[in-house]
């Protein structure tokens, strides 16, 4: 039987988007030999977690400690580990932190760890999962026996809705040790989402001729209403036209939004691979023989300062109706 | 200041991939290998800071067959004083490689321990988490910023968002993100200097792990797109498509 522990992640006394997900995943692997899904929250003790159960959690574990104000790795290894004896797999979403943190988890529990995962199956004593490899260009399919530790690629499973009401644990953080000490999150002020989490990611490449034309791609995004993030292609963020958080491809992130909107992108296989698993892919390129449009669903070929303030106007119109 | 980079060996990340008979690997055939683009970050901070410093020994160490011994090279031309080459077959179980790097590491006596946030092979993303909790020294993985003062490091990390912020003393171990630094590039003198660099080279066995590679496959090819049509004439047909075929505005 394969009892899971999703181990939430919370930012300033909230859940994360992507618990649901988490559990759906959790799910997934418990219902396959009739276990049952832990979610751990740990917090300075005042998470609203009401929505947990309905979401896989059979029971919400809860962990309060005056150092969790900010991200503690330290301290969650450290409860995570205590309890960690009664799971057969350790879940995490493979966010910033959560990647940070599975390895810890497996390195202190001595379980072997998968990251990135886009699909976990149980089969015996073997948990089977997928996971993209070369950025993305193949695909990994990888055996892991014994306790395991998972961090699951926020996407790969959508939400359940339907669960039953969780029971509520609360249980002790053991001492530990803060090796690591963070201050804070200094959050960026544009006001437009990361890549890694936007439901639409417009990026820009050499076509753009100059960085102050990113202004245009930030307006396209902007008319996407909060939904849309800007990136960039690597060749712009190794001249300093944008930060490389921005950069997508296989030495940036790896994106995989419902739209994909390249500009002025050629579409180098470097970027490719950071990109092609998006559900939507349009391309708008000067020049029609570019790589980007073997990869795009939809293309206008032209040039880029007439196209897109005109699909921006387009979207703004449809937006407000 | 010692400082320990843990390096790996990748294919060029323009490289084309095509899948090995056997289908649980890549074929290497024509493939360029190179210092694992985000180990050049961590290169690049230890010599950078023993510069600093003034005084102190900077150290590369990589596990693998005798292939890396060329990328260890790479990186004694670019300036790293000395190199040692854990010469055995790496696992696909991330833990095995972590303990036996750290098994080189303890006692060492390093004051930093640093490495790539990720391979750009196998996407692992574990072993300098690993090695930190083995080792038990304070850890941030992907830091964009590194200040070391009075034997204590303030890093920075991105986040969702946001940009995280941490401190912890030292000896710590940290993985290096794009951003922290511009690699420098081997210079012709320092590829002169890496051949007469302490070059040693350590056996060792790498337990098999409770990791098992299944299969490697391409992904799906993506559906072949069209052209919408040409200039801002497009745009009507493109939203079209977009709102009322792919819903996806």
């Amino acid at each position: 039987m394969a009892n899971v522990l999703a181990v939430l992640e919370v930012r300033n006394g909230a859940l994360r988007k992507g618990s649901a997900e988490l559990l759906a995943a959790a799910r997934r692997l418990a219902d396959a030999s009739g276990g049952t899904v832990d979610a751990l929250v740990c917090s300075t003790g005042a998470v609203n977690t009401d929505t947990l159960g309905a979401a896989g959690a059979d029971r919400v574990l809860s962990a309060s400690h005056a150092d969790f104000a900010n991200y503690c790795p330290d301290g969650t290894v450290a409860t995570v580990a205590s309890v960690s004896a009664q799971y057969r797999a350790i879940v995490v979403s493979a966010s910033a932190t959560g990647k940070d943190l599975a390895p810890r988890i497996a390195a202190r529990i001595n379980a072997p760890c998968a990251m990135d995962v886009t699909s976990v199956d149980l089969s015996g004593d073997t948990i089977r999962v997928v996971r993209p490899v070369y950025a993305g260009k193949a695909l990994q399919t990888v055996d892991l026996r014994g306790s395991t530790v998972i961090a699951v690629r926020p996407g790969a499973y959508a939400g359940l809705g339907a669960g039953k009401a969780g029971a509520n644990v609360s249980i002790t953080v053991p001492p530990f040790t803060k090796r690591l000490d963070v201050t804070g999150i200094r959050t960026a002020n544009t006001g437009l989402l990361d890549v890694a989490e936007a439901r639409v990611v417009i990026s820009g490449g050499r076509g753009l001729g100059d960085p102050k034309h990113f202004v245009l791609l930030e307006e396209l995004a902007a008319a996407f209403g909060g939904e849309a993030a800007v990136g960039a292609s690597r060749a712009v963020v190794d001249a300093g036209w944008a930060e490389h958080g921005a950069q997508v491809g296989q030495t940036g992130k790896t994106v995989a939004p419902e739209l994909y909107i390249a500009v002025g992108i050629s579409g180098a296989i470097q970027h490719l691979a950071g990109m092609r698993t998006a559900k939507v892919i349009v391309a708008i390129n000067r020049d029609k023989d570019a790589p980007i449009f073997k990869v795009a669903d939809y293309g206008i070929v032209g040039d880029l300062f007439e196209v897109v303030p005109a699909l921006t106007a387009a979207v703004k119109q449809v937006k407000a109706h | 200041m010692k400082i320990a980079v843990c390096l790996r060996r990748t294919p060029d990340t323009t490289a084309k991939i095509v899948i090995a008979a056997g289908g649980t690997s890549i074929d290497e055939t024509g493939v360029k290998f190179v210092p694992n683009p985000y180990d050049e970050y961590a290169i690049e901070a230890a010599i950078a800071l023993k510069e600093k410093a003034g005084a102190g020994e900077t150290v590369v160490v990589a596990l693998g067959a005798d292939s890396v011994q060329e990328t260890l090279r790479t990186a004694l031309a670019m300036g790293i004083d000395r190199a040692v080459h854990l010469q055995g077959n790496a696992s696909a179980d991330g833990l095995e490689n972590a303990r036996a790097l750290a098994d080189h590491v303890r006692g060492g006596g390093y004051d930093l321990v640093l490495f790539g946030k990720l391979a750009v092979d196998d996407y692992g993303q574990q072993t300098g988490a690993m090695v930190a909790e083995l080792l038990e020294l304070p850890c941030a993985t992907a830091i964009t910023m590194l200040e070391i003062a009075d034997g204590r490091a303030t890093v920075e990390r991105e986040v969702e968002g946001g940009v995280e912020q941490a401190t912890c003393a030292l000896p710590a171990v940290f993985t290096c993100d794009k951003g922290l630094n511009n690699p420098r590039l081997p210079s012709l003198k320092g590829i002169m200097a890496a051949r007469k660099k302490p070059f040693d080279i350590a056996p060792v066995t790498v337990a098999a792990g409770a990791v098992t590679v299944a299969s490697l496959v391409l992904p799906p090819e993506r559906a072949a797109g069209r052209i919408v049509g040409e200039g801002a004439a497009a745009v009507p047909a493109l939203m079209q498509l977009l709102v009322s075929d792919a819903k996806v505005i």
